[in-house]
């Protein structure tokens, strides 16, 4: 095996015998004039279009009535039966009577049995509709978010940024990111778009404010 | 696998075939529009794209050993093969250790490229697509034809007979009465699937981009499939090709706008994943990073050549190109289809065979697919170049000689209209095909209808007689008889 790294390496080498000496990548010159964000107009309200463009559904909420709209919208799904994350605030389900499942404990054909997912971010991105999860607080691991049909996540408002540039820094890449624009689509089959193959089919987004 | 003109002769005469595509490309392409015209700096950031990717290729020792150091420090091990054998016989030993006979797989070029699945399949391993149009190329025992959509020549009714003659085959049946709704197709793949996901331990992946500095894969896709694949096994592989690093975290800002605009006309798309050797308690425990190089580095020191490894797979570039629009994928007959696999495949293959030589002129040099390539990448450059080292690399003798008769004809009036004359009387007599070396010319193309009057003579007889046309009428507008007047 480490004959095959020599041998790669040395021919990427050999490939390069054009490259000066001396030259360091960072004399490679990168320009970064591109903008870190794009003038789109306020950032939640953009966030709340491109989130509806991908058919996701939001709710926008005073911080004190964010448990109101997350038991109205469970209630609305039919969803009888949530995965949450342990570490997920107790007063998010305060007003709902939905069956709330603590997700530590479940696997995949666990969470396969729940109606539906409620989870926090890491990230959004106004300009993509984008929610990134972290698997940080109140997220939990990857499968959680990914095996319930229905997921609903709740965003606090500084947790928006505008532009794909302005998210990175946020980010460690050292967790397991994953980012999320609308519910799973294809268009595979003559370029039809249909939500929902493996992912969840439906996203719902609440902003509390 | 015949040669891209044999290939493209019969695809052009099907016109089912040419129809979808042209659906297809055309829609995208709308779409693509759309969402690259949304963002005002997208030449910066089309610049900043391939200046990046350009850092990286030309410190590629650098950031692979980087890269290498990063994964093992996260907790994964890093493989490295130099060709396509290799490459699969360090997939199969893995896959072996696990104990496993099955494998999920997401959407990956690489692994096509080295054809994995039928490695695999030698030593009793089935490997199982998981996108949906990939599944249905697996399930008809057929080939990709496009870097995106890869089953965009099949039409929703072939899908649906796919399925319904092949899913039991390969685990969960179609429903009884699927009809041919797309979102009845992709349902039972849905179902077909999530069983297959629950309960298999190992997974095959590529990845879009590695990052150097960190140690991090990215995956993008749109179904699900793909974070499917890449958390619930046990086992990970990832299959990457050397040129996917880009050098550290927050390049990605360049490439997370670039891709999915370019690709889909998305301003995302729906899923991206990415990972860092293991996480405790999330996902696979353990991860294996396989490096390939497999023709990679003779691409790399091709220096006009290199540049084609910049590409991030969006195929905007097939999208656009009038050639693709009329063949198809499958006339490429290489796993990178269009423009770019029309420079891509000689490179990595190089252009010792038929199928490989005939590439580099399988373009109209239209130059299409460098504007709209979001690195960049100038395809017609280096196709010419190819021409140049398929063609021997000296130049052609007889397309010398026939230039320098005709710079001695067009260089005199007179001479000029004799030749035309002279071509004119004898119109009847050309060939639909020209013999001797000639005959590689019109083997791919039709000679030209001559003319029986040479622009010049009609503008002597017509245009002079009347010097100005007459006002909102161009020449040849309306419905004129051949060479009569109103």
């Amino acid at each position: 095996m480490s004959g095959s790294r020599e041998r790669i390496l040395g021919r990427v080498r050999a490939a390069l015998a054009d490259v000066p000496p001396g030259e360091a990548p960072e004399d490679v010159l990168v320009p970064r004039d591109y903008s870190s964000a794009h003038d789109r107009g306020e950032t939640i309200a953009l966030l709340v279009d491109r989130l509806e463009d991908y058919k996701a559904l939001v709710h926008r909420t005073p911080a004190g009535e964010s448990a109101e709209v997350v038991a109205r919208a469970l209630a609305g799904r039919g969803v009888r039966r949530v995965a949450a994350p342990d570490d997920a605030p107790e007063d998010w389900f305060a007003e709902c009577d939905t069956d709330v499942a603590r997700a530590g404990g479940l696997d995949p054909a666990g969470l396969d049995g729940v109606d539906g997912v409620v989870t926090g971010c890491a990230a959004a991105i106004a300009e993509t509709g984008t929610i990134v999860l972290d698997a940080g607080f109140a997220q939990g691991r990857r499968a959680l978010t990914l095996i319930p049909d229905y997921h609903l996540c709740v965003v606090r408002a500084d947790q928006i940024v505008t532009g794909v540039p302005q998210a990175l820094p946020r980010l460690d890449p050292g967790r397991p990111l994953t980012w999320i624009s609308g519910p799973s689509a294809t268009s595979d089959i003559e370029l039809d778009r249909v939500e929902g193959v493996h992912g969840p089919r439906t996203l719902e987004v609440v902003i509390v404010e | 696998m015949p040669s891209f003109p044999e290939a493209a002769k019969s695809a052009t005469g099907d016109s089912q075939l040419r129809h979808n595509l042209r659906k297809a490309t055309h829609t995208i392409r709308a779409k693509r529009d759309g969402a690259v015209g949304e963002l005002d700096d997208w030449s910066q950031l089309r610049a900043a794209g391939a200046a990046i990717k350009d850092r990286t290729l030309r410190h590629l020792d650098t950031y692979l050993e980087r890269l290498e150091d990063a994964v093992t420090a996260a907790g994964g091990r890093v493989h490295w093969a130099a060709d396509a054998a290799e490459a699969n016989d360090i997939v199969t030993g893995l896959v072996r250790a696990t104990g496993e006979s099955d494998v999920v797989k997401v959407k990956s070029m690489a692994t096509q490229e080295i054809e994995l699945n039928e490695a695999l399949a030698q030593a009793g391993i089935t490997a199982y697509e998981t996108d949906l149009a990939e599944l249905i190329v697996q399930l008809s025992d057929d080939l990709p034809s496009h870097i995106l959509v890869p089953a965009i020549h099949r039409n929703r009714a072939e899908i649906r007979e796919i399925f319904r003659d092949q899913m039991a085959a390969w685990g969960v049946p179609a429903p009884e009465r699927l009809s041919d709704d797309p979102r009845a197709l992709a349902e039972a793949a849905r179902v077909h699937l999530r069983e297959r996901f629950m309960r298999t331990k190992v997974a095959v992946s590529g990845a879009n981009f590695a990052v150097a500095d960190s140690g991090t894969m990215v995956v993008l896709e749109s179904e699900g499939n793909g974070r499917m694949c890449l958390t619930l096994p046990q086992t990970l592989i990832s299959v990457v090709g050397i040129e996917k690093i880009v050098p550290s975290w927050s390049d990605l800002e360049v490439f997370l706008q670039l891709l999915p605009r370019s690709s889909t006309g998305e301003r995302m798309n729906p899923y991206t994943s990415t990972w860092t050797g293991v996480t405790p308690g999330d996902g696979p425990q353990e991860f294996h990073l396989v490096l390939l190089d497999n023709g990679r580095s003779d691409v790399l020191a091709d220096t006009v050549g290199r540049q084609a490894l910049r590409c991030i797979r969006c195929s905007a570039c097939l999208n656009i190109c009038p050639v693709y629009e009329r063949t198809g994928g499958h006339a490429y007959g290489s796993v990178y289809p269009g423009p770019i696999g029309a420079i891509l495949t000689p490179q990595l293959q190089g252009t010792a065979s038929e199928p490989e030589a005939s590439l580099p002129y399988a373009s109209s040099l239209c130059g299409a697919c460098y504007e709209v390539c979001p690195v960049a990448i100038d395809i017609p450059e280096v196709l010419v170049h190819l021409r140049e080292e398929v063609a021997g690399g000296s130049g052609h003798t007889a397309e010398k000689a026939a230039m320098g008769a005709a710079g001695w004809v067009f260089g005199g009036e007179r001479r000029l209209g004799a030749a035309q004359r002279a071509a004119s009387a004898a119109r009847s007599l050309v060939p639909r095909r020209m013999p001797g070396p000639a005959s590689a010319w019109t083997d791919t193309r039709d000679i030209p209808d001559i003319p029986e009057e040479s622009f010049r003579s009609w503008w002597r007889r017509e245009g002079a007689a009347e010097e100005a046309p007459e006002p909102g009428r161009a020449p040849g507008d309306g419905d004129e008889q051949e060479g009569g007047r109103r």
